[in-house]
C-alpha cells in the first residue's frame, strides 16, 4: 500500500463510515473495508481508477468535489479523508470547510511546497519547481493551489479548524528525527487530522 | 442473416412461454387469475441458483435480449452488444433471464390475450399494470426457476425502475440492483411527452376506444406519431445534428409538404416499422406504468426512507446528453442511497446518443459495465462455501 495511506488507516477507527475524496483506485478504501470493517464510499473523475474501483468492490460515486457534495448531509461520516488532492482543487478553503461539515473528523495530505528543494529550485533557477514527486511544469500541472504547513496551519487558525494530529513525512513516507525538527523546511508530504 | 454466429454470440435461442395459476392481485385493485409470461434465457444456471441475472425491458422492450431466434432473423436481440461469451453479462459465468412483462405484446399475458370472462380480447380492459405488478410476477418467476436470489436485477430506463422497485419490494432477494438511464419518478415534462403519445394514439380513428383487434384494422397513423415523438425524445440536440443535419433526401428543396430532410424520412420510416409492430393497447399501458411510478410517495415522498430497507448494492449509470432521464435524475437516486447508507456506486458516461445511450456499447459503459459484472460474479456464494 502507497506509505500515506498506511500512516492514515491508523487513524481510521474500526466499523466507521468513511468518504474518501478522490479515492484513486481504491485501494485505501478496500484496505479500510477488508481490516477495520469501514463502510462509505469513494469519490473519483478518473475514469480507469472508477474502473478499478468497481472491479474492487469498492462503492465509487462519480462527481465533481469541487461541486458535488452540497446533497450530503452534516456529520453524516466518521471520517472524510482527502489525500493529494487537496492542491488541484478550484478552492481549498471552501472544500476543507466541506470536508468539516460532512465528517465529524477529517484527513488531508498534500505535497510541501516549502520543503528546502522547492524553495532552492525556485531560488537557485529562478523556474517553479519540477521534482520527480511534482513532476508537472507551471501551465500543464493539476496542482493549482499549492501551500506549505505553514499556509495550511494558518487557514487552520482563521477558520477555527482543530489540528488533531499532524505527520511530517518525507518523499517515501519516512519520519526522520529531523522532519519532526524543521517540518516545513524537510517534510515533503503533510497528514493532517482536523476537526472544527 | 450470418450462418455462423460470433464468438460472443448467444446463438439461436428459443423462447419459452410459463404458466402462472397463482392469481396476482394487482395495484389497480384487480386480479389476473391466470397469466403467461414469454421468456428467454442464456446461460446455465448453477447447482444452488445463484448466478441468475434478470434483465428487465422497457418502454418497447421485450423477452428477446440476445441472439437470434431463426436463421432468418436480420437482427440480434435488444442487448445483444452486452449479453453473451464475454461480454459484460458473461453468459459463461451467469444464467439471464429476458421476460416479456405482463400487458406486452410479445407473448406474455397481455391486451392482445383472450379475456376469460367474454371471449375475447382484453383490448383496453387490461388491466393498467404498475412496476411493483411487474416486480410481483417476475418474483414468481424467480420461484419457478428455484432462485432465492437474483445475482443480480438489470435494466435501464423503465427497466431501471424494475431493478429499483426489487430492491424496495424483495430487500432479500437480490445481491446486485443495476439501473442504468432511469429516474426514482417521471418529471412533468415526462408525463407530458407520454400524453403526447397517448392522445395521438387514442385519436385515431381506427383505435375505436382500443376495441381495433375485431376491425382488422389497427392505428397506425397514432402508433406512428407516438414513436415519432418518443424517438425525438431518446436522442439529444447534437447526436441529431451529427447524424443528419439539415442533409436533404433529394439535395434540393422541393416546396412543398412533403418530407425532403433526412431527418424527416428516419423518423417516417422509425414510426412505420413500429406501428405494425406494436400493439396500440401496450403501449399506453407502458406509458402509464411510467408515469405511475413513485416508489417515494409511500413513504412521504422520502426516496431515502424508501430505499431504507434495501440490502442490495446499487450501481447506477447515466448518460451526459440523455435530456429525457438526465444525469440528474440518478443523482436523485444516488443521493437518496448515500443518505440511507446503501452501497452504491454510480458512473456518469459521456454520450451524444441521447437517452438511446443506455442500448449503445461505447467503450467507457462497456467498461464500466463488465467492471461492475465483475463484483457481481465475485459475489456469487461458492458452492463448497454453501455445503459447508
Amino acid at each position: 500500500m502507497r506509505a500515506d495511506l498506511e500512516i492514515i488507516q491508523e487513524w481510521v477507527k474500526p466499523g466507521s463510515k468513511v468518504l474518501d475524496l478522490g479515492c484513486g483506485d481504491g485501494e485505501l478504501l478496500a484496505f479500510l473495508r477488508q481490516q477495520k470493517q469501514t463502510s462509505g464510499y469513494g469519490v473519483e473523475v478518473d475514469h480507469d481508477n472508477i474502473t478499478a474501483c468497481l472491479e474492487k468492490g469498492v462503492n465509487v460515486i462519480e462527481i465533481n468535489i469541487d461541486d458535488g457534495l452540497a446533497s450530503i448531509d452534516d456529520h453524516s461520516f466518521d471520517t472524510v479523508i482527502m489525500t493529494q488532492a487537496l492542491q488541484v482543487m478550484t478552492r481549498p478553503d471552501q472544500i476543507v470547510d466541506e470536508m468539516l461539515r460532512i465528517g465529524k473528523e477529517c484527513i488531508v495530505t498534500f505535497p510541501n511546497f516549502g520543503h528546502w528543494r522547492a524553495r532552492g529550485y525556485l531560488a537557485f533557477r529562478g523556474k517553479m519547481p519540477v521534482s520527480k514527486f511534482l513532476p508537472y511544469t507551471w501551465y500543464n500541472t493539476p496542482n493549482i493551489h499549492f501551500c506549505t504547513f505553514k499556509d495550511f496551519e494558518q487557514l487552520c487558525v482563521e477558520r477555527n479548524v482543530h489540528i488533531l494530529d499532524r505527520t511530517v513525512v518525507d518523499n517515501q513516507h519516512k519520519h526522520h528525527w529531523s522532519i519532526r525538527l524543521w517540518p516545513n523546511m524537510l517534510g515533503e508530504v503533510a497528514i493532517y487530522r482536523i476537526t472544527r | 442473416m450470418p450462418q455462423s454466429y460470433p464468438q460472443d454470440s448467444v446463438g439461436i435461442v428459443t423462447p419459452q412461454t410459463i404458466r402462472f395459476d397463482q392469481p396476482l392481485s394487482l395495484a389497480c385493485g384487480r386480479q389476473l387469475d391466470h397469466y403467461e409470461l414469454i421468456i428467454e434465457t442464456y446461460g446455465t444456471l448453477n447447482a444452488d441458483a445463484s448466478n441468475a441475472i434478470l434483465v428487465c425491458h422497457a418502454l418497447s422492450g421485450n423477452q428477446h435480449l440476445a441472439g437470434y431466434n431463426s436463421a432468418d432473423e436480420t437482427k440480434p436481440g435488444w442487448w445483444d452488444s452486452a449479453i453473451g461469451p464475454g461480454k459484460p453479462i458473461d453468459t459463461n459465468t451467469f444464467f439471464v433471464i429476458g421476460l416479456n412483462n405482463l400487458g406486452g405484446c410479445h407473448g406474455s399475458t397481455g391486451p392482445q390475450s383472450i379475456n376469460p370472462d367474454t371471449g375475447k380480447p382484453f383490448g383496453p380492459d387490461f388491466p393498467i399494470m404498475t412496476v411493483s405488478d411487474w416486480v410481483e410476477s417476475q418474483a414468481r418467476l424467480a420461484d419457478h426457476f428455484g432462485i432465492q436470489q437474483w445475482a443480480a436485477v438489470v435494466g435501464g430506463s423503465l427497466g431501471g425502475m424494475q431493478a429499483l422497485q426489487w430492491a424496495i419490494d424483495y430487500p432479500q432477494r437480490l445481491r446486485h440492483a443495476l439501473i442504468i438511464a432511469s429516474a426514482p419518478k417521471l418529471s412533468a415534462q415526462n408525463i407530458a411527452f407520454n400524453e403526447v403519445a397517448r392522445q395521438a394514439i387514442t385519436r385515431d380513428p381506427d383505435f375505436n376506444n382500443g376495441h381495433f383487434y375485431e376491425s382488422g384494422k389497427v392505428p397506425k397513423t397514432g402508433l406512428m406519431l407516438a414513436r415519432m415523438l418518443g424517438h425525438i425524445t431518446y436522442l439529444s440536440d447534437d447526436g441529431m445534428r451529427d447524424k443528419f443535419g439539415r442533409e436533404l433526401r433529394e439535395g434540393k428543396l422541393s416546396y412543398d409538404f412533403n418530407p425532403q430532410f433526412e431527418v424527416e424520412s428516419y423518423l417516417h420510416y422509425q414510426g412505420e416499422r413500429f406501428s405494425t409492430a406494436f400493439d396500440a393497447n401496450t403501449y399506453l399501458l407502458m406509458t402509464k406504468a411510467l408515469d405511475y411510478f413513485d416508489p417515494a410517495a409511500d413513504y412521504g415522498d422520502n426516496l431515502a426512507e424508501a430505499v431504507h430497507n434495501a440490502q442490495c448494492k446499487f450501481m447506477l449509470i447515466a448518460f451526459t446528453s440523455d435530456w429525457r432521464f438526465a444525469p440528474e435524475r440518478s443523482r436523485e437516486i444516488v443521493d437518496a442511497l448515500v443518505a440511507a447508507e446503501r452501497q452504491v456506486s454510480y458512473a456518469e458516461v459521456d454520450s451524444d446518443h441521447g437517452h438511446d445511450a443506455f442500448l449503445i456499447p461505447t467503450p467507457r459503459y462497456m467498461d464500466i459495465y463488465a467492471a461492475y459484472m465483475k463484483q457481481v460474479a465475485n459475489d456469487i456464494p461458492s458452492t463448497a462455501k454453501e455445503n459447508h
